[in-house]
Protein backbone atom coordinates (compact mmCIF):
# COMPACT_ATOMS: atom_id res chain seq x y z
CA UNK A 1 0.00 0.00 0.00
CA UNK A 2 0.84 3.92 -1.36
CA UNK A 3 0.90 5.27 2.50
CA UNK A 4 2.97 2.61 4.11
CA UNK A 5 5.84 2.99 1.99
CA UNK A 6 5.51 6.60 2.00
CA UNK A 7 6.39 6.08 5.98
CA UNK A 8 9.09 4.07 5.33
CA UNK A 9 10.82 6.89 3.68
CA UNK A 10 9.92 9.05 6.34
CA UNK A 11 11.52 6.81 8.89
CA UNK A 12 14.70 6.10 6.73
CA UNK A 13 15.76 10.15 7.19
CA UNK A 14 15.30 9.50 11.07
CA UNK A 15 17.56 6.40 10.76
CA UNK A 16 20.12 8.45 8.92
CA UNK A 17 20.79 10.90 11.56
CA UNK A 18 20.51 7.84 14.27
CA UNK A 19 23.54 6.32 12.66
CA UNK A 20 25.58 8.67 14.23
CA UNK A 21 24.81 7.43 17.74
CA UNK A 22 25.61 4.27 18.27
CA UNK A 23 23.37 3.74 21.15
CA UNK A 24 20.19 4.38 19.22
CA UNK A 25 21.09 1.97 16.41
CA UNK A 26 19.21 -1.03 18.58
CA UNK A 27 16.18 -1.73 19.84
CA UNK A 28 16.02 -4.63 22.95
CA UNK A 29 12.13 -5.57 23.99
CA UNK A 30 11.81 -5.45 27.38
CA UNK A 31 9.03 -8.05 27.16
CA UNK A 32 11.17 -10.93 25.10
CA UNK A 33 14.14 -9.30 25.11
CA UNK A 34 14.44 -9.85 21.34
CA UNK A 35 17.04 -7.15 19.54
CA UNK A 36 16.38 -5.40 16.57
CA UNK A 37 17.53 -2.39 15.04
CA UNK A 38 15.72 0.80 15.86
CA UNK A 39 14.54 1.30 12.20
CA UNK A 40 12.63 -2.00 12.16
CA UNK A 41 11.19 -1.08 15.64
CA UNK A 42 9.89 2.04 14.36
CA UNK A 43 8.79 1.33 10.82
CA UNK A 44 7.15 -1.69 13.31
CA UNK A 45 5.28 1.73 14.62
CA UNK A 46 7.42 0.42 17.84
CA UNK A 47 5.90 -3.45 17.75
CA UNK A 48 8.15 -5.84 18.81
CA UNK A 49 8.83 -8.00 15.59
CA UNK A 50 9.73 -11.31 17.61
CA UNK A 51 6.50 -11.15 20.41
CA UNK A 52 4.13 -8.29 19.29
CA UNK A 53 4.76 -6.08 22.54
CA UNK A 54 3.53 -2.06 21.92
CA UNK A 55 5.24 -0.10 23.01
CA UNK A 56 4.06 3.22 24.39
CA UNK A 57 4.42 5.51 21.95
CA UNK A 58 2.67 9.69 21.88
CA UNK A 59 0.24 11.26 20.07
CA UNK A 60 2.62 12.11 17.72
CA UNK A 61 3.96 8.91 17.12
CA UNK A 62 0.06 7.99 16.36
CA UNK A 63 -0.33 10.54 14.16
CA UNK A 64 2.71 9.45 12.33
CA UNK A 65 0.68 5.91 12.32
CA UNK A 66 -3.16 7.28 10.80
CA UNK A 67 -2.91 10.49 8.80
CA UNK A 68 -1.78 10.09 5.36
CA UNK A 69 1.94 11.45 4.60
CA UNK A 70 1.93 12.67 8.57
CA UNK A 71 0.35 15.54 7.38
CA UNK A 72 -2.51 17.33 9.77
CA UNK A 73 -3.66 20.21 11.03
CA UNK A 74 -3.40 20.38 14.76
CA UNK A 75 -6.47 21.82 17.27
CA UNK A 76 -6.39 23.78 20.39
CA UNK A 77 -2.48 23.33 20.19
CA UNK A 78 -1.82 26.04 22.64
CA UNK A 79 -4.08 25.42 25.34
CA UNK A 80 -2.81 25.08 29.03
CA UNK A 81 -3.56 24.29 32.37
CA UNK A 82 -4.64 26.55 35.15
CA UNK A 83 -4.73 26.28 38.71
CA UNK A 84 -8.29 26.60 40.09
CA UNK A 85 -7.89 25.19 43.15
CA UNK A 86 -4.08 26.41 44.53
CA UNK A 87 -3.59 22.22 44.32
CA UNK A 88 -0.25 22.04 45.88
CA UNK A 89 0.83 18.55 46.88
CA UNK A 90 4.70 17.85 47.11
CA UNK A 91 4.99 20.67 44.58
CA UNK A 92 2.81 23.47 43.48
CA UNK A 93 0.45 22.72 40.42
CA UNK A 94 1.64 25.20 38.30
CA UNK A 95 5.18 24.11 38.77
CA UNK A 96 4.63 20.39 37.86
CA UNK A 97 2.88 21.85 35.00
CA UNK A 98 5.89 24.23 33.67
CA UNK A 99 8.22 21.78 34.58
CA UNK A 100 6.28 18.32 32.93
CA UNK A 101 5.82 20.99 30.06
CA UNK A 102 9.35 21.09 29.79
CA UNK A 103 10.72 18.07 30.51
CA UNK A 104 8.26 16.70 27.58
CA UNK A 105 7.40 19.29 25.27
CA UNK A 106 3.99 18.76 25.08
CA UNK A 107 1.27 21.17 26.65
CA UNK A 108 -0.91 18.93 27.75
CA UNK A 109 -1.38 15.19 28.06
CA UNK A 110 -3.99 15.01 25.11
CA UNK A 111 -3.39 16.13 20.72
CA UNK A 112 -5.95 16.87 18.76
CA UNK A 113 -5.62 16.93 14.98
CA UNK A 114 -7.79 16.47 11.73
CA UNK A 115 -6.86 15.31 8.42
CA UNK A 116 -6.83 12.45 6.16
CA UNK A 117 -6.73 8.77 6.57
CA UNK A 118 -5.96 6.95 3.30
CA UNK A 119 -8.35 9.53 1.72
CA UNK A 120 -10.52 9.89 4.50
CA UNK A 121 -10.89 12.77 6.45
CA UNK A 122 -11.05 11.92 10.30
CA UNK A 123 -10.50 13.76 13.65
CA UNK A 124 -8.29 12.33 16.01
CA UNK A 125 -7.72 12.99 19.76
CA UNK A 126 -4.92 11.33 21.34
CA UNK A 127 -3.54 10.80 24.65
CA UNK A 128 0.65 11.30 26.20
CA UNK A 129 0.96 9.02 28.72
CA UNK A 130 4.44 11.14 29.81
CA UNK A 131 2.20 13.77 30.26
CA UNK A 132 1.69 13.38 34.37
CA UNK A 133 0.17 9.64 33.65
CA UNK A 134 -2.21 10.93 30.60
CA UNK A 135 -4.18 12.32 33.44
CA UNK A 136 -7.48 13.61 32.50
CA UNK A 137 -7.95 17.79 33.73
CA UNK A 138 -9.51 20.49 31.55
CA UNK A 139 -7.29 20.95 29.23
CA UNK A 140 -8.20 16.81 27.83
CA UNK A 141 -11.50 17.81 28.41
CA UNK A 142 -12.45 20.74 26.73
CA UNK A 143 -9.59 19.39 23.93
CA UNK A 144 -11.83 16.46 23.44
CA UNK A 145 -15.46 18.64 23.47
CA UNK A 146 -13.73 20.69 20.56
CA UNK A 147 -12.01 17.56 18.57
CA UNK A 148 -16.17 16.35 18.84
CA UNK A 149 -17.33 20.26 17.67
CA UNK A 150 -14.88 19.97 15.50
CA UNK A 151 -15.79 16.06 13.76
CA UNK A 152 -19.58 17.62 13.86
CA UNK A 153 -18.96 20.77 12.27
CA UNK A 154 -16.46 18.77 9.36
CA UNK A 155 -18.54 15.93 9.01
CA UNK A 156 -15.89 13.70 9.90
CA UNK A 157 -15.61 10.18 12.41
CA UNK A 158 -14.17 10.56 15.67
CA UNK A 159 -11.06 8.85 16.60
CA UNK A 160 -10.42 9.19 20.11
CA UNK A 161 -6.87 7.28 21.40
CA UNK A 162 -6.88 6.66 25.35
CA UNK A 163 -3.85 6.23 27.01
CA UNK A 164 -4.26 7.03 30.84
CA UNK A 165 -4.49 6.07 34.27
CA UNK A 166 -7.57 8.59 34.31
CA UNK A 167 -8.53 11.79 35.84
CA UNK A 168 -6.00 14.49 37.20
CA UNK A 169 -6.60 14.45 41.28
CA UNK A 170 -4.53 18.23 41.34
CA UNK A 171 -7.85 19.58 39.65
CA UNK A 172 -10.36 17.30 41.71
CA UNK A 173 -13.99 18.63 40.89
CA UNK A 174 -12.64 19.75 37.54
CA UNK A 175 -11.44 16.70 36.07
CA UNK A 176 -14.21 14.94 37.53
CA UNK A 177 -16.63 17.19 35.62
CA UNK A 178 -14.32 16.34 32.33
CA UNK A 179 -16.29 12.95 32.44
CA UNK A 180 -19.38 14.79 32.16
CA UNK A 181 -18.61 17.41 29.35
CA UNK A 182 -16.82 14.87 27.04
CA UNK A 183 -19.53 11.95 27.51
CA UNK A 184 -21.86 15.03 26.74
CA UNK A 185 -20.18 15.89 23.50
CA UNK A 186 -20.60 12.22 23.14
CA UNK A 187 -24.23 12.36 22.90
CA UNK A 188 -24.14 15.16 20.45
CA UNK A 189 -21.74 13.31 17.87
CA UNK A 190 -24.08 10.17 17.96
CA UNK A 191 -27.20 12.42 17.21
CA UNK A 192 -25.05 13.65 14.21
CA UNK A 193 -24.71 9.81 13.59
CA UNK A 194 -21.07 10.44 12.83
CA UNK A 195 -18.92 7.24 13.74
CA UNK A 196 -16.96 7.59 16.90
CA UNK A 197 -14.02 4.88 17.19
CA UNK A 198 -12.49 4.44 20.34
CA UNK A 199 -9.06 2.89 20.56
CA UNK A 200 -7.83 1.99 24.11
CA UNK A 201 -3.80 1.47 24.54
CA UNK A 202 -2.24 0.46 27.62
CA UNK A 203 -3.30 1.63 30.32
CA UNK A 204 -6.95 2.82 30.06
CA UNK A 205 -8.34 3.08 33.76
CA UNK A 206 -9.94 5.23 35.94
CA UNK A 207 -12.56 8.77 35.02
CA UNK A 208 -11.31 8.24 31.20
CA UNK A 209 -12.29 4.56 30.84
CA UNK A 210 -15.39 5.38 32.65
CA UNK A 211 -16.59 7.67 30.22
CA UNK A 212 -15.33 8.57 26.64
CA UNK A 213 -13.14 5.27 26.62
CA UNK A 214 -15.85 3.30 26.88
CA UNK A 215 -18.65 4.80 24.92
CA UNK A 216 -17.47 4.46 21.06
CA UNK A 217 -19.63 2.88 18.20
CA UNK A 218 -16.48 0.87 18.18
CA UNK A 219 -14.79 0.28 21.55
CA UNK A 220 -11.12 -1.28 20.43
CA UNK A 221 -7.99 -1.77 21.95
CA UNK A 222 -4.51 -2.32 21.36
CA UNK A 223 -3.21 -6.00 22.35
CA UNK A 224 -2.76 -6.91 25.93
CA UNK A 225 -3.60 -3.65 27.48
CA UNK A 226 -4.72 -2.99 30.47
CA UNK A 227 -8.20 -1.74 30.50
CA UNK A 228 -10.76 -1.25 33.52
CA UNK A 229 -12.27 1.08 36.36
CA UNK A 230 -10.33 0.76 39.47
CA UNK A 231 -6.47 -0.06 39.23
CA UNK A 232 -5.44 -3.72 39.72
CA UNK A 233 -3.80 -2.54 43.30
CA UNK A 234 -6.91 -0.85 44.89
CA UNK A 235 -8.55 -3.58 43.96
CA UNK A 236 -6.08 -6.15 44.97
CA UNK A 237 -6.09 -4.00 48.14
CA UNK A 238 -9.95 -4.26 48.51
CA UNK A 239 -10.39 -7.63 48.18
CA UNK A 240 -7.17 -8.91 49.82
CA UNK A 241 -6.97 -11.64 47.22
CA UNK A 242 -4.89 -12.00 44.11
CA UNK A 243 -5.88 -11.17 40.88
CA UNK A 244 -6.77 -14.00 37.98
CA UNK A 245 -4.06 -14.04 35.28
CA UNK A 246 -4.59 -11.72 32.55
CA UNK A 247 -7.38 -9.28 34.22
CA UNK A 248 -8.24 -6.37 32.63
CA UNK A 249 -6.24 -6.65 29.82
CA UNK A 250 -7.75 -6.03 26.38
CA UNK A 251 -8.21 -10.52 25.59
CA UNK A 252 -10.12 -10.14 29.03
CA UNK A 253 -12.42 -7.55 27.79
CA UNK A 254 -12.82 -9.16 24.70
CA UNK A 255 -13.66 -12.56 26.52
CA UNK A 256 -16.67 -10.63 28.50
CA UNK A 257 -18.18 -8.54 25.75
CA UNK A 258 -16.68 -4.85 26.27
CA UNK A 259 -15.00 -4.95 23.19
CA UNK A 260 -15.78 -5.13 19.49
CA UNK A 261 -12.55 -6.39 18.57
CA UNK A 262 -8.68 -5.99 19.44
CA UNK A 263 -6.44 -4.12 16.88
CA UNK A 264 -2.40 -4.38 16.35
CA UNK A 265 -0.85 -1.10 15.97
CA UNK A 266 0.54 -2.06 12.70
CA UNK A 267 -2.84 -2.73 11.52
CA UNK A 268 -5.12 0.00 12.69
CA UNK A 269 -5.05 2.39 10.18
CA UNK A 270 -6.31 -0.40 7.35
CA UNK A 271 -8.59 -1.58 9.94
CA UNK A 272 -10.44 1.83 10.51
CA UNK A 273 -10.06 2.52 7.00
CA UNK A 274 -11.84 -0.67 6.22
CA UNK A 275 -14.85 0.14 8.80
CA UNK A 276 -15.37 3.96 8.24
CA UNK A 277 -15.39 2.97 4.35
CA UNK A 278 -18.02 0.39 5.08
CA UNK A 279 -19.73 3.16 7.46
CA UNK A 280 -19.90 5.96 4.46
CA UNK A 281 -23.52 7.04 3.77
CA UNK B 1 -21.69 8.36 68.22
CA UNK B 2 -19.39 11.89 68.39
CA UNK B 3 -17.25 12.90 66.09
CA UNK B 4 -14.57 14.87 68.69
CA UNK B 5 -15.62 18.31 67.08
CA UNK B 6 -19.54 17.19 68.38
CA UNK B 7 -18.12 16.42 71.98
CA UNK B 8 -17.86 20.19 73.79
CA UNK B 9 -21.50 20.67 72.55
CA UNK B 10 -22.22 17.35 73.14
CA UNK B 11 -20.96 18.80 77.05
CA UNK B 12 -22.52 21.60 76.75
CA UNK B 13 -25.86 20.03 76.03
CA UNK B 14 -25.79 17.55 79.28
CA UNK B 15 -24.97 20.33 81.33
CA UNK B 16 -28.25 22.24 80.20
CA UNK B 17 -30.29 19.60 80.41
CA UNK B 18 -29.47 18.74 84.09
CA UNK B 19 -30.05 22.39 84.34
CA UNK B 20 -33.21 21.92 82.87
CA UNK B 21 -33.88 18.77 85.39
CA UNK B 22 -32.98 21.09 88.08
CA UNK B 23 -35.64 23.35 87.04
CA UNK B 24 -38.48 21.04 86.70
CA UNK B 25 -38.25 20.17 90.30
CA UNK B 26 -38.05 23.15 91.81
CA UNK B 27 -40.66 25.35 89.79
CA UNK B 28 -40.42 29.23 89.16
CA UNK B 29 -36.75 29.28 90.58
CA UNK B 30 -35.64 32.49 88.47
CA UNK B 31 -32.20 32.17 89.01
CA UNK B 32 -32.20 28.64 87.88
CA UNK B 33 -34.08 29.94 84.76
CA UNK B 34 -31.91 32.05 84.43
CA UNK B 35 -29.19 30.49 83.81
CA UNK B 36 -31.20 28.35 81.66
CA UNK B 37 -31.47 30.75 79.79
CA UNK B 38 -27.74 32.12 79.54
CA UNK B 39 -26.45 28.67 78.58
CA UNK B 40 -28.92 28.13 75.72
CA UNK B 41 -27.78 31.36 74.53
CA UNK B 42 -24.26 29.69 74.72
CA UNK B 43 -24.93 27.02 73.45
CA UNK B 44 -26.14 28.61 70.17
CA UNK B 45 -23.22 30.49 69.83
CA UNK B 46 -20.97 27.66 70.37
CA UNK B 47 -22.81 25.45 67.38
CA UNK B 48 -22.70 28.44 65.32
CA UNK B 49 -19.17 28.77 65.79
CA UNK B 50 -18.30 25.29 65.39
CA UNK B 51 -19.94 24.45 62.70
CA UNK B 52 -18.84 27.64 60.67
CA UNK B 53 -15.46 27.33 61.18
CA UNK B 54 -15.47 23.44 60.18
CA UNK B 55 -12.41 22.07 58.68
CA UNK B 56 -13.08 20.50 55.38
CA UNK B 57 -11.80 16.84 56.54
CA UNK B 58 -14.57 17.80 59.68
CA UNK B 59 -17.02 18.15 57.12
CA UNK B 60 -15.87 15.05 55.36
CA UNK B 61 -16.27 13.52 58.70
CA UNK B 62 -19.93 14.86 59.22
CA UNK B 63 -20.78 13.42 55.32
CA UNK B 64 -20.50 9.72 56.94
CA UNK B 65 -21.72 10.52 60.47
CA UNK B 66 -22.84 6.93 61.50
CA UNK B 67 -26.38 8.52 62.31
CA UNK B 68 -26.63 10.73 58.98
CA UNK B 69 -29.99 10.14 57.20
CA UNK B 70 -29.79 7.60 54.20
CA UNK B 71 -31.27 7.41 50.88
CA UNK B 72 -34.31 5.44 52.24
CA UNK B 73 -34.79 7.48 55.27
CA UNK B 74 -35.48 10.58 52.85
CA UNK B 75 -37.98 8.62 50.84
CA UNK B 76 -39.70 7.07 53.98
CA UNK B 77 -40.04 10.86 55.20
CA UNK B 78 -40.73 12.46 52.36
CA UNK B 79 -42.93 10.56 49.85
CA UNK B 80 -46.64 9.65 50.55
CA UNK B 81 -45.90 6.24 48.63
CA UNK B 82 -43.05 4.37 47.35
CA UNK B 83 -42.77 1.70 45.63
CA UNK B 84 -39.29 0.24 45.02
CA UNK B 85 -38.22 -1.36 41.59
CA UNK B 86 -35.66 -4.28 41.97
CA UNK B 87 -33.05 -5.42 39.02
CA UNK B 88 -30.84 -4.44 36.18
CA UNK B 89 -32.95 -7.04 33.90
CA UNK B 90 -29.91 -8.49 32.74
CA UNK B 91 -27.85 -9.86 35.62
CA UNK B 92 -28.91 -9.20 39.49
CA UNK B 93 -30.21 -6.54 41.90
CA UNK B 94 -27.78 -4.66 43.08
CA UNK B 95 -29.04 -3.18 46.80
CA UNK B 96 -26.49 -0.79 46.83
CA UNK B 97 -28.13 0.98 44.48
CA UNK B 98 -32.14 1.59 45.28
CA UNK B 99 -34.71 3.16 43.20
CA UNK B 100 -38.64 3.21 42.64
CA UNK B 101 -41.34 5.53 42.12
CA UNK B 102 -42.41 7.21 45.01
CA UNK B 103 -44.90 10.18 45.44
CA UNK B 104 -44.20 13.82 46.97
CA UNK B 105 -47.13 16.11 46.70
CA UNK B 106 -49.42 13.96 44.80
CA UNK B 107 -46.63 14.14 41.88
CA UNK B 108 -44.97 11.00 40.86
CA UNK B 109 -41.28 10.97 40.68
CA UNK B 110 -38.72 8.63 40.06
CA UNK B 111 -36.29 8.25 43.30
CA UNK B 112 -32.72 6.66 42.44
CA UNK B 113 -30.33 6.68 45.30
CA UNK B 114 -26.61 4.64 46.40
CA UNK B 115 -27.66 3.25 49.91
CA UNK B 116 -25.66 2.82 52.91
CA UNK B 117 -26.95 0.23 56.02
CA UNK B 118 -26.89 1.41 59.46
CA UNK B 119 -25.15 -1.56 61.00
CA UNK B 120 -22.67 -4.16 60.29
CA UNK B 121 -25.18 -6.85 58.65
CA UNK B 122 -26.97 -4.04 56.76
CA UNK B 123 -23.30 -2.50 55.93
CA UNK B 124 -22.58 -5.77 54.22
CA UNK B 125 -25.56 -6.49 52.37
CA UNK B 126 -25.39 -2.61 51.11
CA UNK B 127 -22.01 -2.84 50.15
CA UNK B 128 -21.09 0.13 52.14
CA UNK B 129 -23.09 1.87 49.30
CA UNK B 130 -20.58 1.00 46.61
CA UNK B 131 -22.80 0.08 43.69
CA UNK B 132 -21.84 -3.19 41.30
CA UNK B 133 -21.88 -2.46 37.59
CA UNK B 134 -26.04 -3.48 37.57
CA UNK B 135 -26.69 -1.25 40.16
CA UNK B 136 -26.18 1.57 37.14
CA UNK B 137 -27.50 -0.49 34.88
CA UNK B 138 -30.53 -0.84 36.98
CA UNK B 139 -30.50 2.82 37.77
CA UNK B 140 -30.19 4.04 34.10
CA UNK B 141 -33.41 1.38 33.57
CA UNK B 142 -35.09 3.47 35.61
CA UNK B 143 -34.13 6.63 34.33
CA UNK B 144 -35.62 5.48 30.99
CA UNK B 145 -38.98 4.16 32.24
CA UNK B 146 -39.74 7.35 34.04
CA UNK B 147 -38.81 9.07 30.96
CA UNK B 148 -41.46 6.90 29.33
CA UNK B 149 -44.47 7.72 31.45
CA UNK B 150 -43.02 11.64 31.99
CA UNK B 151 -42.33 11.60 35.17
CA UNK B 152 -39.06 13.77 36.79
CA UNK B 153 -35.86 11.67 38.40
CA UNK B 154 -34.49 12.49 41.27
CA UNK B 155 -31.18 11.35 42.26
CA UNK B 156 -29.80 11.16 45.89
CA UNK B 157 -25.85 10.38 45.67
CA UNK B 158 -24.19 8.95 49.00
CA UNK B 159 -21.18 6.68 47.73
CA UNK B 160 -17.53 6.30 48.71
CA UNK B 161 -17.46 5.00 44.99
CA UNK B 162 -18.34 2.43 42.72
CA UNK B 163 -17.00 -0.94 43.85
CA UNK B 164 -13.67 -1.70 42.96
CA UNK B 165 -14.00 -5.62 42.52
CA UNK B 166 -12.75 -8.29 40.43
CA UNK B 167 -16.50 -8.97 39.09
CA UNK B 168 -17.24 -4.93 38.79
CA UNK B 169 -14.41 -5.42 36.48
CA UNK B 170 -15.61 -8.62 34.63
CA UNK B 171 -19.32 -7.25 34.22
CA UNK B 172 -18.15 -3.06 32.66
CA UNK B 173 -17.93 -1.10 35.79
CA UNK B 174 -16.85 1.52 33.58
CA UNK B 175 -18.79 0.97 30.65
CA UNK B 176 -22.10 1.27 33.04
CA UNK B 177 -20.71 4.49 34.80
CA UNK B 178 -20.00 6.13 31.17
CA UNK B 179 -23.00 5.28 29.81
CA UNK B 180 -25.11 6.91 32.32
CA UNK B 181 -23.80 9.51 32.10
CA UNK B 182 -24.12 9.91 28.23
CA UNK B 183 -27.39 9.01 28.64
CA UNK B 184 -28.46 11.17 31.39
CA UNK B 185 -27.51 14.26 28.91
CA UNK B 186 -30.26 13.16 26.73
CA UNK B 187 -33.19 12.68 29.05
CA UNK B 188 -36.05 14.28 28.01
CA UNK B 189 -38.01 14.44 31.90
CA UNK B 190 -36.49 16.97 34.42
CA UNK B 191 -33.58 15.35 36.73
CA UNK B 192 -32.87 17.01 40.03
CA UNK B 193 -29.24 15.24 42.00
CA UNK B 194 -28.47 16.18 45.39
CA UNK B 195 -25.28 14.82 47.51
CA UNK B 196 -26.77 13.52 50.50
CA UNK B 197 -23.85 12.21 52.11
CA UNK B 198 -20.49 11.21 50.00
CA UNK B 199 -20.04 12.31 46.19
CA UNK B 200 -16.88 10.22 45.22
CA UNK B 201 -15.94 10.44 41.83
CA UNK B 202 -17.43 8.44 38.92
CA UNK B 203 -19.11 6.27 41.27
CA UNK B 204 -21.20 9.16 42.06
CA UNK B 205 -21.11 10.66 38.78
CA UNK B 206 -23.17 7.93 37.02
CA UNK B 207 -26.18 9.32 38.85
CA UNK B 208 -25.74 12.77 39.31
CA UNK B 209 -26.12 14.77 35.74
CA UNK B 210 -28.88 16.64 36.30
CA UNK B 211 -30.76 20.22 35.46
CA UNK B 212 -30.10 21.14 38.84
CA UNK B 213 -27.20 19.35 40.65
CA UNK B 214 -27.04 20.08 44.90
CA UNK B 215 -25.57 19.34 47.58
CA UNK B 216 -26.30 19.85 51.38
CA UNK B 217 -24.45 21.59 53.49
CA UNK B 218 -21.79 18.86 55.06
CA UNK B 219 -21.30 16.37 52.07
CA UNK B 220 -18.68 16.79 49.90
CA UNK B 221 -18.30 15.65 46.03
CA UNK B 222 -14.77 15.09 44.66
CA UNK B 223 -12.98 12.89 42.10
CA UNK B 224 -11.14 10.86 45.14
CA UNK B 225 -11.53 10.98 48.66
CA UNK B 226 -9.42 12.60 51.17
CA UNK B 227 -7.70 9.08 51.89
CA UNK B 228 -7.12 7.96 48.13
CA UNK B 229 -5.68 11.27 47.63
CA UNK B 230 -3.63 11.21 50.79
CA UNK B 231 -2.30 7.71 49.57
CA UNK B 232 -1.34 8.29 45.68
CA UNK B 233 -0.06 11.70 46.40
CA UNK B 234 1.79 12.08 49.66
CA UNK B 235 2.32 7.95 49.69
CA UNK B 236 0.70 7.46 53.15
CA UNK B 237 -2.79 7.42 54.58
CA UNK B 238 -1.90 9.94 57.22
CA UNK B 239 -2.45 13.40 54.99
CA UNK B 240 -6.36 12.91 55.09
CA UNK B 241 -6.58 16.28 56.39
CA UNK B 242 -4.21 18.30 53.77
CA UNK B 243 -5.87 16.36 50.95
CA UNK B 244 -9.06 17.35 52.08
CA UNK B 245 -7.89 20.83 52.25
CA UNK B 246 -6.03 20.52 48.42
CA UNK B 247 -9.57 19.25 47.15
CA UNK B 248 -12.02 21.44 48.26
CA UNK B 249 -14.92 19.18 47.57
CA UNK B 250 -16.83 20.69 50.49
CA UNK B 251 -20.82 21.86 48.98
CA UNK B 252 -19.16 25.73 49.64
CA UNK B 253 -16.15 24.97 47.58
CA UNK B 254 -18.21 23.33 44.29
CA UNK B 255 -20.24 25.92 44.22
CA UNK B 256 -17.75 28.93 44.72
CA UNK B 257 -16.19 26.55 41.59
CA UNK B 258 -19.63 26.65 39.09
CA UNK B 259 -19.75 22.93 39.70
CA UNK B 260 -22.77 22.86 41.46
CA UNK B 261 -25.97 24.97 41.19
CA UNK B 262 -26.93 25.00 44.71
CA UNK B 263 -26.16 24.19 48.38
CA UNK B 264 -29.11 22.83 51.08
CA UNK B 265 -28.72 24.16 54.37
CA UNK B 266 -28.55 22.12 57.06
CA UNK B 267 -29.98 21.75 60.47
CA UNK B 268 -27.15 23.56 62.88
CA UNK B 269 -24.63 20.52 63.93
CA UNK B 270 -25.40 18.60 60.81
CA UNK B 271 -28.44 16.77 58.92
CA UNK B 272 -28.30 13.56 61.46
CA UNK B 273 -29.37 15.99 64.86
CA UNK B 274 -32.87 17.08 63.42
CA UNK B 275 -33.91 14.89 60.34
CA UNK B 276 -37.32 15.77 60.07
CA UNK B 277 -35.53 19.76 59.89
CA UNK B 278 -33.44 18.05 56.69
CA UNK B 279 -36.17 16.25 55.24
CA UNK B 280 -38.72 18.70 55.14
CA UNK B 281 -35.84 20.91 53.79
CA UNK B 282 -35.23 18.95 51.16
CA UNK B 283 -38.91 18.17 50.25
CA UNK B 284 -39.14 21.39 49.72
CA UNK B 285 -36.00 21.74 47.48
CA UNK B 286 -37.64 19.10 45.20
CA UNK B 287 -40.94 20.54 45.01
CA UNK B 288 -39.45 23.92 44.02
CA UNK B 289 -37.24 22.94 41.60
CA UNK B 290 -39.30 20.83 39.61
CA UNK B 291 -41.60 23.46 39.51
CA UNK B 292 -39.16 25.63 37.77
CA UNK B 293 -37.62 22.88 35.77
CA UNK B 294 -41.36 21.68 34.45
CA UNK B 295 -41.69 25.36 32.46
CA UNK B 296 -38.84 24.70 30.37
CA UNK B 297 -39.28 22.36 27.42
CA UNK B 298 -37.29 18.80 27.50
CA UNK B 299 -35.32 20.09 24.48
CA UNK B 300 -34.25 23.29 26.05
CA UNK B 301 -33.54 21.39 29.44
CA UNK B 302 -31.48 19.24 27.36
CA UNK B 303 -29.94 21.39 25.24
CA UNK B 304 -29.13 23.58 29.37
CA UNK B 305 -27.79 20.74 31.27
CA UNK B 306 -24.94 20.13 28.24
CA UNK B 307 -23.94 23.41 28.51
CA UNK B 308 -23.95 23.79 31.85
CA UNK B 309 -20.95 20.33 31.94
CA UNK B 310 -19.38 21.99 28.67
CA UNK B 311 -18.65 25.18 30.58
CA UNK B 312 -16.69 23.28 33.42
CA UNK B 313 -13.25 24.01 33.44
CA UNK B 314 -10.17 26.19 33.80
CA UNK B 315 -7.48 26.74 30.90
CA UNK B 316 -5.54 29.16 29.00
CA UNK B 317 -5.02 29.30 25.80
ZN1 LIG C 1 9.25 -8.72 22.13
Amino acid sequence: MSWFNREEKNIKTQTTEKKETPDGLWYQCPSCKYVMTTREHKVNHSVCSSCGHHERISAADYFAVLFDDNTFTELDANMSSGDPLTFTDSKAYPKRIVATQANTGLKDALRTAHGKMNGIEITVSCMDFSFIGGSMGSVVGEKIARGIDNAIKMQTPFIMISRSGGARMQEAGYSLMQMAKTSARLALLAEAKLPYISLMTDPTTGGVSASYAMLGDFNVAEPNALIGFAGPRVIRETIGKDLPKGFQTSEYLLDHGFLDFIVKRTEVKTKFTQLLSMLKP
Amino acid sequence: MLLDFEQPIADFESKLNSFKELNAKNLENQAIQQAINTFEQELIKLKKETFENLTRWQRVQLSRHPERPYTLDYLENICEEFIEIHGDRNFADDPAMIGGFGTIEGQTVMFIGQQKGRNTKQRQYRNFGMANPEGYRKALRLMKMAEKFDKPVVCLIDTPGAFPGIEAEERGQAEAIARNIRDMFMLKVPVICIIIGEGASGGALGIAIGDKVLMLENTWYSVISPESCSSILWRSWEYKEQAAQALKPTAKDMLGFGLIDGIIPEPLGGAHTNPKETFDTVKKVIIDELTKLSAASPQERILNRIEKFGKMGVFVE
